[in-house]
Formats: structure tokens, sequence, C-alpha cells
């Protein structure tokens, strides 16, 4: 199990969170701009590396806030907390 | 002491080198890879091919699933891929000359809600309309059809009913490999272990080659089989797939004395249960949330499943488990594979299978040889396409499906 750093209630156990997937993704400005393969892009593809991942997760169980974390995800280690 | 060592047994295949050149190199020597080799020979005449694989031919999730066969799928596209496997399944033992111990011993997937047992019926129907052997189950025709399983009223979740499908069963994974990959390796193809694609050789956006740790290799035609792995590779060449890799866990217990007839699936509460020829019982999970390459995942993720097969079955309460362990299964946003062309020239894929590749090797083999045969895909992998992301006829197999493939 995966312990992780919520910044506002310190380490707890993974079951007290929900994953978020990949940080950083914007909505897009203009979505009425997009095309139909600039629209799939955004829903549907993700970053899926082998090793550092800026990642959100939601601290369901405790304060119920999001934040994002950098996790490998070749040795689960979390390197930081962004 | 020596005089009662046995010989070592035949080799299945050879450890070739490998040369310049292909026709076709498969990259990934799991059960797809090989199956895809074996169809490429025995349907398209073409044994000009190399297959790839970084460590050991089926190390990866081939060595890694709980063995279940079915085809009681919701939507069209996925019965019929699936009911083409369990086809190819029933002709392979005697087609590849190897008993791989497939047993046909049926699933069953129970329902616990209402809304379940509607999901439930709605599929048997969806089933008979497309040819897929289906029966709607009520408890107790499941505690006939399998006396272990609790179907008292007053559990958490209550056993509402089941759907069976009777040709669904289990095979011996690492013998549906080795059968496949002795008969690739008798038509000529080459199966080349310990050789990692380190990147791709290309004009513009065409695929020449795969660059390896052991040299170049050129090729008229590419594709990757790398289930878990496929989006690392996929990046060498520059390309984004719609594709987030997972930990799939499961785990086996000592060996017990044949106890369980069939195989049963519960989605409601996440857990799959078989016993082994040998006498284990097999269990399997969910996926862990978060992606992940480690091939492990967390313990809570075991408990839970634990818990679930000890409601369901009161009589494995003094089972011990003997090793747990994990894969990496790669998940696409609507659960269903993608087979077929990419954005650059030559190079296609057969990827996000999700944690349902095993029971459809066979159907994946068969059409992805052909999209590499003919440069085009089968009718039955033409709706798993990747412009399905674009256009939006999306496959959504999640939860109309077993959730828990």
């Amino acid at each position: 199990m995966l312990l992780i750093p919520c910044p506002w209630c310190g380490d707890r156990d993974e079951t007290e969170f929900h994953y978020g997937g990949q940080a950083h993704v914007a909505y897009p400005q203009s979505p009425d701009a997009l095309s139909d393969a600039q629209w799939a892009e955004y829903l549907f593809v993700r970053d899926n590396p082998k090793g550092e991942f800026a990642e959100r997760w939601c601290h369901n169980a405790g304060c119920r806030r999001w934040f994002n974390l950098v996790r490998d995800t070749a040795t689960h280690q979390i390197v930081v907390q962004r | 002491m020596s005089a009662v060592l046995p010989e070592h047994p035949e080799f299945l295949w050879r450890n070739p080198d490998p040369r310049r050149s292909y026709e076709v190199v498969i990259v990934g020597g799991g059960g797809h890879g090989l199956a895809t080799a074996y169809y490429l020979a025995r349907n398209h005449g073409i044994t000009n091919v190399a297959v790839l694989e970084r460590g050991w031919l089926a190390g990866g999730n081939m060595a890694r699933n709980t063995t279940i066969i079915r085809s009681n799928y919701l939507w069209d596209e996925s019965a019929a891929i699936y009911e083409h496997a369990l086809k190819q399944w029933e002709a392979l033992p005697e087609e590849l000359d190897y008993d791989f111990l497939f047993s046909q011993r049926g699933v069953l997937n129970l329902a616990h809600t209402p809304q379940d047992v509607r999901e439930g019926v709605r599929r048997v129907n969806a089933n008979q309309l497309n040819g897929v052997d289906a029966e709607w189950l009520n408890p107790d025709q499941v505690k006939e059809f399998c006396p272990i399983v609790d179907i008292s009223p007053g559990v958490r979740y209550p056993v509402l009913g089941a759907t069976l499908q009777p040709r669904a069963g289990i095979a011996k994974h690492d013998h549906v490999a080795w059968a496949f990959a002795r008969t690739a390796d008798e038509h000529g193809i080459d199966l080349i272990q310990d050789c990692e694609v380190t990147g791709f050789l290309r004009d513009g956006d065409k695929i020449l080659g795969v660059q390896t740790t052991r040299g170049p290799i050129m090729a008229d035609r590419i594709g990757l089989a790398a289930a878990g792995h496929t989006s690392v590779l996929a990046g060498l060449a520059g390309l984004r797939l719609p594709l987030q890799s997972h930990p799939l866990q499961a785990l086996v217990s000592e060996l017990l004395e044949p106890v369980h007839p069939c195989v049963v699936m519960s989605n409601h509460v996440h857990v799959y249960v078989s016993q082994a020829h040998k006498g284990e019982l097999v269990m399997g999970a969910g996926v862990d949330p978060y992606n992940s390459y480690a091939q492990r995942g967390s313990v809570h993720v075991i408990e839970r499943q634990m818990a679930a097969a000890l409601e369901l079955f009161p009589i494995f309460a003094r089972a011990h488990v003997i090793r747990t362990w994990g894969g990496i299964v790669d998940v696409t946003p609507d659960a269903s594979p993608i087979i077929g062309a990419t954005p650059l020239a030559n190079l296609f894929v057969n990827c996000g299978w999700g944690t349902g590749g095993f029971k459809a090797t066979p159907a994946s083999g068969w059409v992805y040889a052909h999209t590499l045969a003919t440069g085009r895909a089968h009718p039955l992998n033409e709706p798993f396409a990747l412009e399905r992301f674009t256009t939006g006829a999306l496959i959504d197999e999640h939860g109309a499906a077993a959730v828990a493939h």
C-alpha cells in the first residue's frame, strides 16, 4: 500500500485517497475551435510514462482536497510534492 | 546419481540470432505475439517473420493471468471477436497437437443487486442473439451448478442469480504459449529472446525497421504486441496512444482437493475464482487505481478480494494464500482493445486488452496476422481501430460485460 503525503493532513494510507490521473491537463481554452482529433486528444489521451509522473490525488477520507504529486511509476517512489 | 536423472526434454523452439531483415517483425513474445506469428504462417503463408522479446517468451501477462476463457460480452463487436477466439480455443489443442488442458467447465457471472440481475438477463439475451451460448440461472440453479457458493439471503451481497456460459472455462496458460511457439518455430519463424527494441528506424512518417539491443532489424511491417509497455514503445516512435498502464493482481492458494467445479466471477464484489487442474484456487481482483509499471500492487486490493471470496465461499476459510503477483495491463478509455494501423506507415498496434487479453489470444493473433499480412483490418477488428476515439464510435465494455475480465 502506498503511504501518501497529503499536504494538509500528512502521511496517510492509500485507502484514504482517490486517484485522479495525470495532473496539469487544462480544459481547452476555446472548445468550439477544436477539431475532432484535438478534442479526442483532450478527452482520451494522457501521458503514460514509465518513470516520473505528475498526478492528482484527492484525500477523500480526510480533508477531501485535491493535490498533486510526482510519483515514479516504475518504483512507486513518491519523488516530490507539487 | 546421474543415472536416475531424466533426459532433458526436447527443446520446443530454436534460439536463433536475428537476421538483418524480415517481412514482418512482431514486438512482444507473449501470447498475442506468438499467436500472431502462428496465424501469419497458417492463414497467410508468411513465415519470414521474427518475434522480438525483451525477456523470455510468455514471461509477462501470459504468465500472470487467471486463465479464464469466455465470450459472453454484451456488444456485438466484442461478442464477435471473443466468440471467434472461443471457437479457435475449441480447435487449437488438436490443430497445434498440444494438450494445454482446455477445460470447458462453465463460467458463472453472479448478480447481487436488482440492477445486476437486469444487466445479466440483458446480456444473456444479447449473447443468444449473437449465437453465444448463455443461460440465466436462479439462485437454486446456481447452487446446483456450483454447490460451494453460499446462496443464503443474509449475507452482505446475496446471490440473486447468475449468467452461465457452459462453453467457457480455463486452460493452462504457459502451455498455450509453448504450443503457439513450437508451431511457429516449426514454420521457420524466428523467436528471438533477450532482444529489446530501443528505437525505430524511419524515413519521415514511414517506419523502416527497429533498433534493438541485438542490432538494427529492417521489416516491411512492424506490429507491436507489448501489452502494458505499449505506451513506452510507441513513445519511441513519437506516438501517443489512449492507454493507461495499471497493476492487476492475482493469487493462488495451496493445492487442495477438487472442490470447485467451474469458474465463478462477480463484478459487484470484484473477485473471480477457479480451481486449477493441480488443485490451487486461482483468484483475481480488479486493477489498482494508479498508473504503474512495477508488476506489483497494493495489499488492500488483495484483502478486499479475499473478503469477497470468503463471503461467497465459506469453505475457503481455512485455505492459505501461497503466492500473490501482479502484471501490468494497458487499459483504454472504453475498455476495448485497439487493433490496427497507426498514423505511421508500416507500424501497427495490438494493445489495450486491459484485464481481458488471455481469453482473446487466438482471435487477437488471427486478426492481427490478417492486418499485418494485408495492411488492412480483418472485419472482426475493423471496429477496434484507433480512429474510434476521434469518430466517437466507442465500444464501451466498462460495466457492460464483466468488468473483472
